[in-house]
């Protein structure tokens, strides 16, 4: 699959947007119709690159939000401020447009059903875009056992939040927990504060399970979240961090 | 982002790939700084600058700076002592 790929010229292909989801009011999925898509793993990027009328190019990179489907390609893509080119994929990009991507890139960061080991992912914001795609590809081919630390600022913040919801709901293996550290509905059942050790400890593997733990979101979270994880007993080197990952700009 | 401008190594992965040709986020550096030994894919990349800054994550030193050119890209290893490239696939 991604194989294929491994030696020679990334090149730029044309995509096209072929679905639009308004994920929360501040993320959007554009759904892409890539030809010559040679196929990505869960946890990989691909970089969009926009060309002006004079010329002018930006580039940025986005993690690819589900598993490979042919030649489609889904991002998810969060507003940030003055982004050149996250501004144009959220306020203006319609079904139609086409533009020039290229990928799948990245080879540390990528998890795939299949290992058996039991898995743990933790998002702060849209670092759930990365480990969704990993969650998806094991609702379709897995069997691991997954445990899911979802951390956001409100609930109308989540991303991607009934789909989680109904992985949950599933009861095959999937256990997801939103925390709000924010504000949260009155009656709030979940966690609602900062995700810190106590709450890994309590939702996460114990260490003697061996679990492969992948963590993406602001850098202070990452960082955080991964020396706890290493306060807790886990081994560094089972714990993959990706600092906000490619989703910015 | 909530102004944290700094993003993964991972999100140079497209650029070191025009450089090496291969995946390279997966690969080890050392830093010509202080010395440390991470993945490219954990430096720490800045693009507040005109083109990419990609600093060491252990003493911030800068390893390699990306700028376009009108031309193509102009690439600077600033402190980087060396990197691993796999040719085993």
């Amino acid at each position: 699959m991604a194989g294929a790929a491994i030696h020679g010229r990334l090149t730029w292909l044309v995509a096209e947007v072929v679905g639009l989801v308004e994920e929360t009011p501040r993320a959007r999925s554009l759904i892409l119709n890539c030809p010559g898509w040679a196929g990505h793993r869960p946890g990989q990027h691909i970089d969009v690159r926009l060309t002006a009328a004079d010329g002018y190019q930006a580039q940025r990179s986005y993690s690819i939000a589900t598993p490979a489907d042919g030649e489609r390609v889904t991002i998810t893509v969060e507003r940030v401020e003055n982004g050149e080119v996250s501004s144009y994929l959220i306020d203006e990009a319609r079904v139609g447009d086409r533009f020039e991507l290229r990928g799948p890139i990245g080879g540390y960061f990528v998890w795939e059903p299949g290992r058996g080991q039991p898995l743990f992912l933790v998002a702060g914001g849209s670092g759930i875009v990365p480990l969704m795609a990993m969650i998806r590809a094991r609702l379709l081919t897995g069997s691991e056992e997954v445990r899911c630390v979802v951390s956001a600022r409100s609930l109308e913040d989540v991303i991607y939040r009934e789909e989680l919801q109904r992985a949950a709901a599933r009861r095959d293996g999937i256990a997801v927990t939103t925390t709000l550290t924010r504000s949260h509905p009155e009656g709030w059942p979940g966690p609602s504060r900062r995700v810190d050790r106590e709450m890994l400890g309590e939702l996460g593997w114990p260490p003697s399970e061996r679990p492969l733990t992948f963590v993406c979101g602001p850098t202070g979270f990452v960082e955080s979240v991964a020396s706890a994880l290493v306060g807790l007993g886990h081994e560094p080197e089972r714990i993959r961090t990706e600092r906000f990952g490619p989703t910015g700009g | 982002m909530d102004g944290e401008r700094h993003l993964d190594g991972n999100s140079l992965g497209g650029r070191l790939w025009d450089l090496f040709g291969r995946e390279m986020t997966d690969e080890a550096g050392c830093c010509g700084a202080c010395g440390a030994v991470a993945l490219l894919g954990q430096l720490v990349v800045y693009r507040d600058a005109p083109g990419e800054v990609a600093r060491c994550s252990s003493c911030g030193a800068v390893s390699i700076v990306v700028v376009p050119t009108p031309d193509g890209l102009r690439v600077t290893f600033e402190s980087i002592r060396w990197v691993d490239v796999g040719v085993g696939g």
